[in-house]
């Protein structure tokens, strides 16, 4: 099994450095898959192959070769979709609920159990059989 | 004719449904057990009658009645055979179908199977379960009639839907799906019972282990279908986008992959029982949501194939089923107590209790990213989406602290670990660390992905090295052969070692879904006859297109023929080399849709898939757009699913002693 | 395993209530999703000022949204195969088009995710003169923001898109928001 999995990251590992010779084709893919298709249900443009989202594509590939930067790419997008159109909702504002809610549950939830746990433990003084 | 017997059985069974709870909690009231022996009855008259109405659409869909709306909506004259029996449940009302006949028929086996072992909880446990047919039977003979009529019967029927069309998975996953869905009614039924009537020991549980694990079964099944269907089916080269629909199955899961280890807690240590009863309303709860979500277009997504009017009855029926269930428990809480201890934090108890913690962070994970963008929408009007970047963030370090605790609770004992264990904590450690130093020698870099390794890595471990020492110790008992002395392990045991090996299955998947996720590649490409590009050691060269003309769809083939890529550069025609191998992504232009569905081609192996797309023809047929994606060891993510459902049926097979 | 109550515990009512509000506000969360519509996007364009473009007609000329610069604009997005939308508002944005042109009003049509032959037939089959043309690489309407067709955008004399609507563009919906603007010289709706 280990070895297997060692030729399949090998592989991976040349695949890698062949991509880097299409990086735009990278970045075009890095940018689309931040953005939802906005035809489709719930898929990215990355994903999407309606043909709305080649669209988009191509034109992230345009914009990319004109210079631009990932981030005046996906603000242009924004600009004419409204911040439905990222995949990710961005941290502002009460949006931060959505980031913060998981890890505040995950940490109440552990403090809850520990003080169950640490209730209910007692040590066997003497040696119980186990059922 | 057909439909006349299909909408009149769904009302009789609605009266019938009516009838039981009637004469149960009549029966219930005065003495004499004639009410309650009548009662019996109506689990039997119920699946009767869902069954004759089961048929009856059956016989409307393969005989194309299009005088039914169900049938000419969902089927037309060129519907090849399976997809008319399976169209079934193509579609909202035939799907309510479907669940309410899976649930007529687990009714019916409860009441067979435990009316002479548990006579007193069964008028409790199938008036409950009477309820929940009842509302689905109401909505049937209300809102969603399958055998609704059309005023003028069309010639032709619309068809299928060409994404249900497209794929023979169709006919497997929605059953599968239902069955697990549905099997949760059971124990939330007994848990009821067991707080309406008061009697609050933990029988309802112990009878509903095995009902809870069976419907687990299917739903991973189910989930594990749904994803190896996408990832066949939709072209994106994905098999689990967090669609609103696909988290509607995943969180019941989630929950009663938590109920299903929180019980044996229970069950050795008379701890966390009024956490178990929650949970299994919970997993209930979020059987009724998810069916929620799918049908009432709340959330659009890949599923909502119909808006529906349904919606509002859904929401009454599942805000009833919260406070009833949530008031209920809440009146008996003060008879509900523990009366257990645990012996050490280092314990197999101790970890289930925090897996339950995480497991539970996990489905309010799914939950929170599932309803937050309705919720932002009621207060501030805005509209934002909460994507799979979203929840594969999330789940990172979710599932490395899960598969941390699974891994430590395999090694830890019942009771209170000691140096023993300790020790072979370390070991397993060790060894998780050594082979995913070599992995990082090997070629393996990114600092997370090397972490997550090394956690699965050492999950998988634990179970491994629990059979060893289970196949040794047997074997130093009876001599046996290595085979015969796991064979007789596991049936010695076998929830212990269909649990170990749930979670073996878990490991590889996990595996497929690092290396699928983290080292796939994807190149799109335009490319006229005879052109070809490289990509991950393939190269993959256009020749032609394929038209075939099908009984229900048009379908254009790309011919694409497949080599290895030698590493030069290639550039311009030249022949394919005779390794080459052909293969057709295709699209398929139904008629009754205009956009076509693109059918992927797959050539998997153990260590990766091709997966090639036909995305577009342009320029009058002379160009094509073709996708490929490189995504290793997806083929891991199917055989660790396999694995899990089969540790399921280990699981549950029943020992010879009982 | 007791089914009597323990004696001397103390419920707290609390957590109750809080548990009956969530249940309440989660409730009534999913009804108001009962009650729009999840595959409506609200665009930021509404009152900015209109992106420019140009194109080439089906008749070979050029337009540009520049040149027309201090007229009202009527900017619909379609395709041929928007059935019945499509079909339904074209005789509709006709009939804008004859009764509003000496006004200064401009009704121009991009054609999107299509191609030429259903197009021109189209136009044809509706006997459409107004100025028309096709965004054949898509830039025009993802400038537009367009997710689905057809769309159609009212853009006042100073430039600004004061209008959008999803759907088939009639003339009871377009009709009095076009008086409304010529009336007053930059007011809009």
């Amino acid at each position: 099994m280990a070895r297997s999995l060692a030729l399949a990251c090998l592989m991976a590992a040349i695949a890698a450095s062949a991509l880097s010779a299409q990086d735009l084709d990278a970045k075009t893919q890095a940018i689309a898959s931040r953005l939802r298709c906005p035809v489709c249900q719930n898929e990215s443009v990355a994903d999407s192959p309606s043909e709305l989202s080649r669209q988009m594509r191509t034109l992230i590939r345009t914009k990319l070769q004109a210079g631009e930067s990932p981030d005046q790419i996906i603000a242009y997008f924004v600009a004419k979709y409204g911040q439905w159109i990222l995949l990710e909702p961005p941290r502002r504002g009460i949006l931060w609920l959505v980031w913060v809610g998981p890890f505040v549950a995950l940490g109440a939830g552990v403090a809850v159990a520990m003080k169950f746990l640490r209730r209910v433990t007692r040590p066997a003084r003497t040696m119980r059989p186990d059922h | 004719m057909t439909a006349s017997i299909g909408s009149a059985s769904l009302l009789a069974a609605l009266l019938v449904t009516a009838y039981g709870i009637g004469a149960f909690v009549r029966g219930r009231r005065s003495e004499p057990s004639g009410w309650i022996r009548s009662g019996y009855a109506a689990p039997v008259g119920l699946f009767v009658l869902v069954s004759a109405s089961v048929a009856a659409l059956e016989v409307a869909l393969v005989r194309s009645d299009f005088s039914i709306r169900y049938v000419a909506s969902n089927t037309n004259l060129v519907t090849p055979l399976l997809f008319k029996v399976v169209g079934l449940w193509g579609a909202l009302e035939g799907s309510i179908l479907l669940w309410q006949w899976i649930l007529a028929l687990f009714t019916l086996i409860v009441a067979l199977r435990y009316r002479s072992r548990h006579p007193d909880a069964m008028p409790y446990v199938l008036s409950v379960l009477l309820a929940i047919s009842a509302f689905f039977l109401l909505l049937m003979v209300g809102p969603a009639d399958p055998f609704a009529r059309l005023a003028a019967p069309p010639q032709d029927g619309r068809g299928l839907n060409p994404l249900l069309q497209n794929h023979a998975l169709m006919a497997i996953h929605p059953p599968f799906l239902y069955l697990g869905y549905v099997g949760f009614s059971v124990p939330y039924a007994f848990a009821m019972g067991s707080l309406l009537s008061g009697r609050l020991r933990d029988e309802w549980m112990a009878i509903t282990q095995r009902w809870t694990l069976a419907a687990w079964t299917f739903l991973t099944a189910g989930l594990f279908l749904g994803a190896r269907w996408s990832y066949d089916v939709l072209g994106w080269g994905g098999y689990w986008g967090w669609d609103p629909v696909e988290n509607a199955a995943f969180m019941p899961w989630l929950v009663a992959t938590a109920l299903i280890h929180s019980t044996m807690v229970q069950a050795r240590r008379g701890l966390l029982r009024i956490w178990n009863l929650a949970l299994v309303i919970l997993t209930f709860l979020l059987t009724i949501f998810g069916t929620f979500l799918t049908r009432s277009g709340v959330i659009a997504s890949v599923h909502s194939f119909t808006q529906s009017l349904i919606g509002p009855l859904f929401l009454a029926f599942l805000a009833i089923v919260i406070l009833i269930s949530l008031a209920l428990l809440a009146i008996r809480l003060p008879h509900v107590r523990d009366d257990g201890r645990i012996e050490s934090l280092v314990s197999r108890e101790a970890m289930m209790v925090l897996n339950n913690v995480v497991l539970l962070a996990m489905w309010f994970t799914v939950f929170l990213g599932t309803v937050f963008p309705l919720a932002v929408e009621a207060i501030n009007g805005h509209k934002v989406s909460v994507g799979p970047p979203f929840f594969n963030r999330m789940f990172v370090p979710l599932g490395s602290l899960l598969l941390l605790l699974m891994g430590m609770g395999t090694i830890f004992r019942w009771g209170r670990s000691g140096p023993e264990e300790l020790r072979r904590l370390g070991t397993v450690a060790a060894v998780s660390a050594g082979s995913t130093a070599l992995l990082a020698f090997l070629g393996l870099r990114e600092p997370l992905i090397v972490i997550g390794t090394a956690i699965v890595i050492f999950m998988g471990t634990a179970q491994l090295v629990e059979y060893a020492r289970g196949v040794r110790a047997r074997r130093a008992a009876t001599g046996e052969d290595p085979i015969r002395a796991l064979a007789g392990l596991i049936s010695s045991n076998r929830q212990r070692y269909g649990g170990y090996l749930t979670h073996l299955g878990l490991a590889v998947a996990v595996v497929g879904i690092i290396a699928s996720m983290s080292y796939r590649t994807e190149v799109e490409r335009a490319l006229t006859a005879g052109e070809s590009f490289e990509i991950a050691g393939y190269a993959i060269r256009y020749e032609a297109l394929m038209p075939t003309v099908a009984v229900d769809r048009l379908v254009i083939a790309a011919r694409l023929a497949v080599s290895p890529s030698n590493g030069r550069a290639m550039a311009g025609t030249r022949a394919p080399a005779p390794s080459a191998v052909i293969v057709a992504p295709s699209l398929n232009f139904f008629p009754q849709d205009r956009t076509p569905v693109a059918t992927p081609a797959v050539r998997s192996s153990w260590r990766n898939d091709l997966y090639l797309v036909l995305i577009g023809i342009e320029d009058g047929g002379r160009q094509v757009v073709v996708r490929a994606i490189v995504n290793p060891l997806v083929s891991w993510i199917w055989a660790g699913g396999m694995i899990m459902v089969a540790a399921g049926i280990v699981a549950l097979w029943p020992t010879r002693r009982s | 395993m007791a089914d009597a109550p323990v004696v001397g515990s103390r419920r707290s009512v609390r957590p109750w209530i809080v548990g009956l509000v969530g249940i309440v506000a989660f409730v009534g969360l999913l009804a108001f999703g009962l009650r729009r519509d999840p595959r409506e996007i609200p665009s930021p364009l509404i009152g900015r000022p209109a992106p420019s473009f140009a194109m080439t007609l089906f008749d070979g000329s050029l337009f540009s949204i520049g040149a027309h610069r201090g007229k009202i604009l009527v900017v619909n997005f379609w395709a041929s195969w928007c059935y019945p939308a499509c079909y339904i508002e074209a005789p509709h944005l006709q009939r804008i088009w004859e009764r509003y042109r000496d006004d200064g009003v401009v009704v121009v049509g991009v054609n999107i995710q299509d191609r030429e032959g259903p197009a021109r037939e189209f136009i044809r089959r509706f006997d459409l003169t107004f100025p028309n043309g096709m965004d054949a690489a898509g830039r025009i309407s993802i400038d537009y923001g367009i997710y689905g067709v057809p769309e159609t955008f009212l853009i006042d004399r100073a430039g600004r898109i004061v209008y959008k609507h999803v759907g088939a563009a009639t003339e009871d919906i377009f009709v009095p928001r076009i008086e409304a603007l010529l009336k007053g010289p930059t007011n809009g709706p």
